[in-house]
């Protein structure tokens, strides 16, 4: 027998009812159905039963994160070598080092931190832990610059698995996302440590060469339209977006690794397809209309972008396929789902088209539907009742 | 009525002290109520103003509390929430013109929050609840007690926000002095501590306030 299976069964009776450790119950219920399949069956009520539940749903989407996560790793060592000069000779394991000494950590502080209060909370309240905050754990250390401050990252954290998720009653009743929350609180409280233009290229104390501006390619559209270099001045377009080696949130940069992660969610059914593809489709035809605007408007270059560009640039990729289909937050009607998705990329565009403060605009977009999509399923099945209602004959 | 009862109660009768120091916990405008809300989010970035508008709202319920008691037996029941609006409205102007004369800056701060403490909800409420069927010293200890409850809360959300939006605390040490202090040394910042932008704006209060109703609730 697999010798873990044998360490599990072998503690297991100290956590049952009368055993000494029985108050850590759950964080051993959490551990074992982890590693393992729960052997218990179903004990009471019909129930549909099947082969996959949270926890394997959320490892799933771990998964499909992966090639960003390790893509933005890889583009963090990528940018710090090309700032100070010395892309052409540093090692590509040179740039996966560094951008794995500045990553781990956050990703370190950010599990430590929200499983600490996750399993806490647990305990307390003698609940089952579930791996809700596998993802968001995951998906923290991927919107922020790699610059974040580390405790930073630990109190947004814990603010957002305090007041994101469990004062609304822990994983599953959250009525926003949590690694949203999490970004918007460090949006809001350490504003300079994640907008601008100095945070998104770590520079780790070196000098940077001449001609050097970390600003991102969002930030440049507000001054100078589509005209966008990267961070030594050469000049970027579609396929430096698509590819993502520009400066950036670790994870959002690679639309690419994004687009390989979304095929992930789809195929295992994991995601819904409906949100992506209504959230591209709105961002993309709030894009072509407010471009017609544009020679209206010759004082914002921002309208005269061309839609393509926004959906590769920022974060509006990883938004629409990592954040926009949580399942608990976004609207969960089919009908619903799209409407949902699709004002997202409106209200994206919106945001960052017409509103100079703010050049990105994916997570305010998305937190402001979450709050929204309860509304936009009760109308969905509102309109679905009265128009079956009509069908319906009534015999006098 | 009858008359052997009517000996005289004294002034802090152990049911008379429950009008002051219910409000302050178990029946607390702010937390348990969840009156007042909106002048507990506006005026509590700092602490000075914060304790002002306390002052302020101390002294329309209990003034009011009073007034309203005295006259309760006159008022017509049908005009009493007017009538019990002008004199609430008569006493936020005094309020208002003695904050402008001796506290300027402060009354710049808490700008037109002054004058919606007529629209405070403690203020209307005491007013309709107590004063309208007790005698004026139990209303007036309402009035106290009610406001204290307030204040206390006012005065907790303000010192947790200016503490860590701003890193100081502004302690009114008389009329127009503070005493600022600095709550973190400078060597917490060289470590890189920065003070959170969040706390300033109105909805970490809304979150502050709530969790101050969530501890409540579970102690």
């Amino acid at each position: 027998m697999n010798p873990l299976k044998k360490l599990l069964e072998k503690v297991e009776p100290s956590f049952r009812e009368g055993g000494k450790l029985h108050k850590f119950w759950p964080v051993y219920d959490g551990f074992a159905t982890f590693l393992f399949v729960p052997g218990h069956p179903t004990q009471k009520g019909a129930h549909i039963r099947d082969g996959i539940d949270l926890k394997r749903t959320m490892v799933t989407v771990i998964l499909a994160a992966l090639p960003a996560l390790l893509f933005g790793i890889y583009n963090v060592g990528y940018q710090h070598f090309q700032a100070i000069g010395q892309l052409a000779s540093a090692s590509t394991g040179a740039l996966f080092v560094y951008g794995l000494i500045k990553v781990l950590p956050l990703i370190v502080v950010s599990y430590v931190v929200g499983l600490g209060i996750e399993f806490a909370f647990c305990i307390i309240k003698k609940h089952q832990i579930n791996e809700g905050f596998l993802v968001t754990g995951i998906l923290i250390p991927m919107v922020v610059p790699p610059d974040m401050p580390l405790w930073m990252v630990a109190v947004a954290t814990a603010f957002a698995v305090l007041i994101g998720k469990e004062v609304f009653g822990g994983t599953g009743m959250n009525v926003l996302n949590p690694a949203l929350t999490a970004r918007a609180f460090l949006f809001f409280a350490y504003p300079a440590f994640i907008s601008g233009d100095k945070v998104w290229v770590s520079l780790g104390g070196e000098k940077a060469v001449d001609g050097f501006t970390g600003a991102t390619a969002l930030s440049q559209f507000i001054t100078q339209g589509s005209q966008i270099t990267n961070s030594v001045g050469q000049p970027m377009g579609f396929m430096e977006g698509f590819i993502g080696l520009i400066p950036g949130s670790i994870g959002e940069t690679s639309t690419l690794a994004i687009l390989i992660g979304a095929v992930i969610l789809i195929l295992t059914g994991v995601g819904s397809w409906r949100i992506m593809l209504s959230v591209f489709a709105g961002g993309y035809i709030m894009a072509s209309l407010l471009s017609l605007l544009a020679p209206s408007f010759p004082d914002n270059p921002y309208l005269a972008v061309p839609p393509h560009l926004h959906l590769v640039f920022g974060g509006f990729a990883f938004g629409a396929v990592f954040m926009a289909t949580d399942p608990v937050s976004a609207a969960q009607t089919p009908l619903g789902k799209i409407i949902y998705g699709f004002l997202i990329g409106v209200l994206c565009l919106m945001i960052r088209v017409l509103n100079p403060a703010y050049p990105e605009g994916m997570m305010l977009a998305i937190l402001f539907m979450n709050a929204v999509a309860p509304l936009i399923d009760y109308y969905v099945v509102q309109g679905n009742i009265k128009r079956r209602l009509k069908r319906v004959t009534v015999k006098a | 009525m009858s008359t052997e009862n009517k000996e005289k109660e004294s002034l802090f009768s152990a049911k008379r002290r429950k009008l002051i120091t219910d409000p302050l916990n178990d029946n607390n405008p702010v937390t348990v109520q969840v009156l007042g809300i909106c002048s507990a989010l506006a005026i509590t970035v700092q602490l000075k103003p914060a304790f002002f508008m306390f002052l302020g709202v101390l002294t329309v319920i209990a003034m009011g509390n009073v007034i309203i008691s005295l006259i309760r037996d006159l008022i017509p029941s049908r005009v009493r929430i007017i009538a019990q609006l002008v004199i609430v409205a008569g006493l936020v102007i005094i309020v208002d013109q003695v904050l402008k004369a001796f506290v300027y800056d402060v009354s710049k701060q808490l700008s037109v929050f002054v004058g919606l403490i007529i629209t405070n909800c403690i203020v209307m409420g005491r007013l309709e609840a107590f004063a309208m069927a007790n005698k004026p010293w139990p209303s007036f200890l309402d009035g106290v007690g009610n406001s204290l409850g307030y204040g206390i809360i006012l005065m907790i959300v303000s010192i947790i926000r200016e503490i860590f939006g701003a890193g100081t605390l502004t302690i009114p040490t008389g009329i127009n002095t503070v005493y600022v202090l600095h709550v973190f040394p400078q060597s917490f910042y060289d470590l890189g501590y920065v003070n959170n932008g969040l706390m300033i704006l109105p909805p970490m209060a809304l979150i502050v306030v709530g969790m101050i109703v969530w501890a409540h609730m579970e102690t």
